[in-house]
């Protein structure tokens, strides 16, 4: 007799839960081939209202805990991302088309990453961070302190793009102690939501990172616009009039970072975690013993 | 679907006694008596525990699932944008805006006011709400800070205006003596205050002393009265999280208007179940019939809880759905709540600019 087949639901993941679409909405994610792989949810402008009210009530917490502690946080997710590898490969081989090789390749690479941003949680600050030199009996320092609520459209082509390149747009995000909403890539997002139960049973707290699946086409707009999103990353909006979103967001000040495009696409630097940083210059009184 | 009213059903008073019911009113008599006289007709005798007791206790049981299902069911009608828009308007303009925290200070009570008069500083075009919402000894502060806007001076000018309601009656334990708690509604009521809020004494309803609860809600409405003739409102809090059973916030209800509420209210606010959609309906039915055999409209205000757009929206259909649309009125219909206006500012800006709007936009209370 043979045994009947237990395809898997791929759905949300929206305050460290893992919600269909408000809208009861999903769409058919084929292989490069264009077999059938599964049904993923397809977000709404609802889904992405809910992800920001998620990722606004965990911004107290996230930028709160310490620097060290959001390093390890981060590392234990590289540690996840490690005991899953089989996984992750196999959904890169069917949804993107990889040989297994380079799909190997690609989760190493996606797994470094989030070692070598989690390194950066609690050094970022004394490199972005000065002790300003001045003519009184007092101390003068800036410190970098996370934006706040971060939206990312991940990377939607390229090799391996829908886990090195949301990894590398997620992370860096993160480190500084932002909170994220991510829209993963439309035509393979089997990989971002895999990453988020991944998420959902580290450390990470709930709200922290939120996944979309769907059309960034339509969701891109309500999140550039939206007023409790401080920063928007497009970094995979090449494909979408991002010139609009960059006038949408400059209505609520938002700082934006443009879409990149090839292989080098959101390659990591310190550039990317100070780009959703403010700096805070405060004064202090020398002590007096 | 309709829901067994009990009380409205087991009365189905003729004609001619909701006339009586309503003679009082015909009559110069005190507003005391005029409580009194509305419960002889239906209680057939003198007030008395005894009396209230057959009375109330007579009324049939609530269909706890039936009503559940029913608040339910107007919870999930659709409303349209543009009729949204104008839901939205009308919950601020019923929405007392409420603090009555311990640490409250003329300063609080002072940006409270001028939230109240201009809700949304970036939208001239948002109305004001209904009232303001203070402890007794805050009144003066209220008053003074609303200035041409309170309600008795802006009536001048030929607009609504706000008014100040102040909570009284040992607020929210309501354990004091009687003589304390009219000194409490005094107390407010010479500091200007327009509406007041007692609480009833829950602990004589749950032991079944019925005729001290009339008693202390008909000695309260007597305090209300002004020298000059003109009443302070009254509404009358059940605390529905303290009587616990449907059929005692029914019971509770038909008191407090046999004893001469303007208003009935659900909560204080102070304790962990506050007003849900199910104990709103079956209030707004006991006043649905108490209309219906007097032809006197009571209000009714569902307070503590309520913090959503969405879940004052379902508010308004019910109140629409059982009382009728007439109730959608300041008069008749309020909403005890502080969070939620900042949440209906937020969906109107929405509504307004067409992209979603963000907490830094309304002012942190």
């Amino acid at each position: 007799m043979s045994r009947l087949a237990v395809p898997k639901t791929y759905k949300l993941y929206i305050g460290g839960k893992f919600p269909r679409s408000e809208s009861g909405r999903s769409y058919e994610v084929l292989s490069k081939d264009g077999a059938f792989l599964a049904n993923a949810a397809q977000a709404s402008r609802k889904d992405a209202r809910d992800a920001v009210v998620a990722a606004r009530a965990a911004v107290k917490g996230w930028s709160g805990s310490t620097a060290y502690n959001r390093g390890q946080v981060l590392y234990r997710i590289a540690e996840l991302l490690e005991g899953r590898r089989a996984q992750f490969i196999d959904e890169l081989v069917h949804s993107e088309g990889l040989s297994a090789g380079t799909a190997e390749a690609a989760v190493d690479l996606a797994i470094d990453r989030w070692v070598w941003y989690a390194g950066w949680a609690d050094k970022y600050a004394q490199v972005l961070g000065n002790g300003n030199p001045v003519a009184g009996p007092y101390f003068n320092l800036s410190v970098p302190e996370p934006t706040g609520v971060v939206a990312v459209i991940a990377p939607q082509t390229g090799e391996g793009h829908s886990l090195v390149g949301f990894v590398s747009a997620v992370a860096p995000a993160l480190v500084a102690g932002n909170t994220v909403i991510v829209v993963a890539s439309e035509a393979a997002p089997l990989s971002a939501i895999s990453l988020s139960e991944v998420l959902a049973t580290s450390d990470v707290p709930g709200g922290v990172v939120n996944v979309l699946t769907g059309s960034p086409k339509e969701i891109a707009p309500w999140l550039a616009s939206h007023a409790d999103v401080n920063a928007l990353d497009l970094v995979g909006a090449g494909g979408l009039d991002w010139v609009q979103l960059q006038v949408d967001a400059a209505e609520t000040l938002k700082r934006v970072l443009a879409p990149e495009d090839g292989p080098d696409a959101a390659a990591p630097s310190l550039e990317r975690i100070s780009a959703f940083t403010e700096t805070k210059t405060v004064w202090h009184t020398k002590g007096l013993l | 679907m309709t829901i067994d009213t009990g009380a409205g059903s087991r009365t189905a008073h003729p004609a001619s006694s909701a006339e009586a019911a309503r003679a009082p009113h015909t009559t110069a008599q005190s507003a005391s008596s005029a409580g009194a006289a509305r419960a002889l007709d239906l209680l057939d005798g003198p007030v008395t525990d005894t009396t209230l007791r057959r009375y109330l206790e007579g009324i049939p049981g609530v269909d706890a699932v039936g009503l559940e299902q029913r608040a339910a069911s107007l919870g999930t009608r659709s409303i349209k944008t543009s009729s949204k828009k104008l839901a939205l308007d009308r919950v601020i303009e019923l929405i007392d805006l409420t603090t009555l925290e311990g640490s409250d200070t003329p300063g609080k009570v002072r940006s409270l006011v001028a939230k109240a008069i201009t809700p949304d500083p970036s939208d001239p075009s948002c109305p004001q709400v209904a009232a303001v919402c203070v402890y007794g000894d805050l009144v003066p502060v209220a008053i003074e800070a609303l200035g041409a806007h309170h309600a008795p001076r802006a009536k001048a000018h030929g607009v609504t205006g706000i008014s100040v309601a102040a909570v009284a009656t040992a607020f929210p334990s309501g354990r004091a003596s009687l003589a304390v708690k009219l000194a409490d509604v005094a107390d407010a009521v010479a500091a200007g205050a327009d509406e007041i809020d007692m609480v009833i004494d829950r602990g004589a309803f749950l032991a079944g002393r019925y005729g001290e609860v009339f008693e202390q809600i008909v000695a309260v409405k007597e305090a209300c009265r002004r020298k000059d003739g003109d009443d302070a409102h009254l509404k009358v809090i059940l605390e529905v999280g303290e009587l616990v059973t449907y059929d005692n916030v029914r019971r509770a209800s038909w008191l407090a208007v046999l004893a001469g509420a303007d208003f009935i209210k659900t909560s204080t606010g102070k304790v962990t179940s506050n007003a849900t959609l199910p104990v709103t309906l079956l209030m707004l039915e006991v006043v649905r019939d108490w209309h219906r055999m007097t032809g006197e409209k009571v209000g009714v205000k569902p307070a503590g809880g309520i913090r959503t757009s969405k879940d004052a929206i379902k508010y308004l259909v019910t109140v629409a759905e059982t009382a009728g649309e007439e109730w959608l009125q300041p008069h008749l219909f309020r909403f005890g709540a502080s969070s939620l206006l900042n949440d209906v500012l937020l969906q109107r800006q929405k509504i307004r600019t067409g992209h979603y709007s963000g907490a830094d936009y309304v002012t942190i209370d």
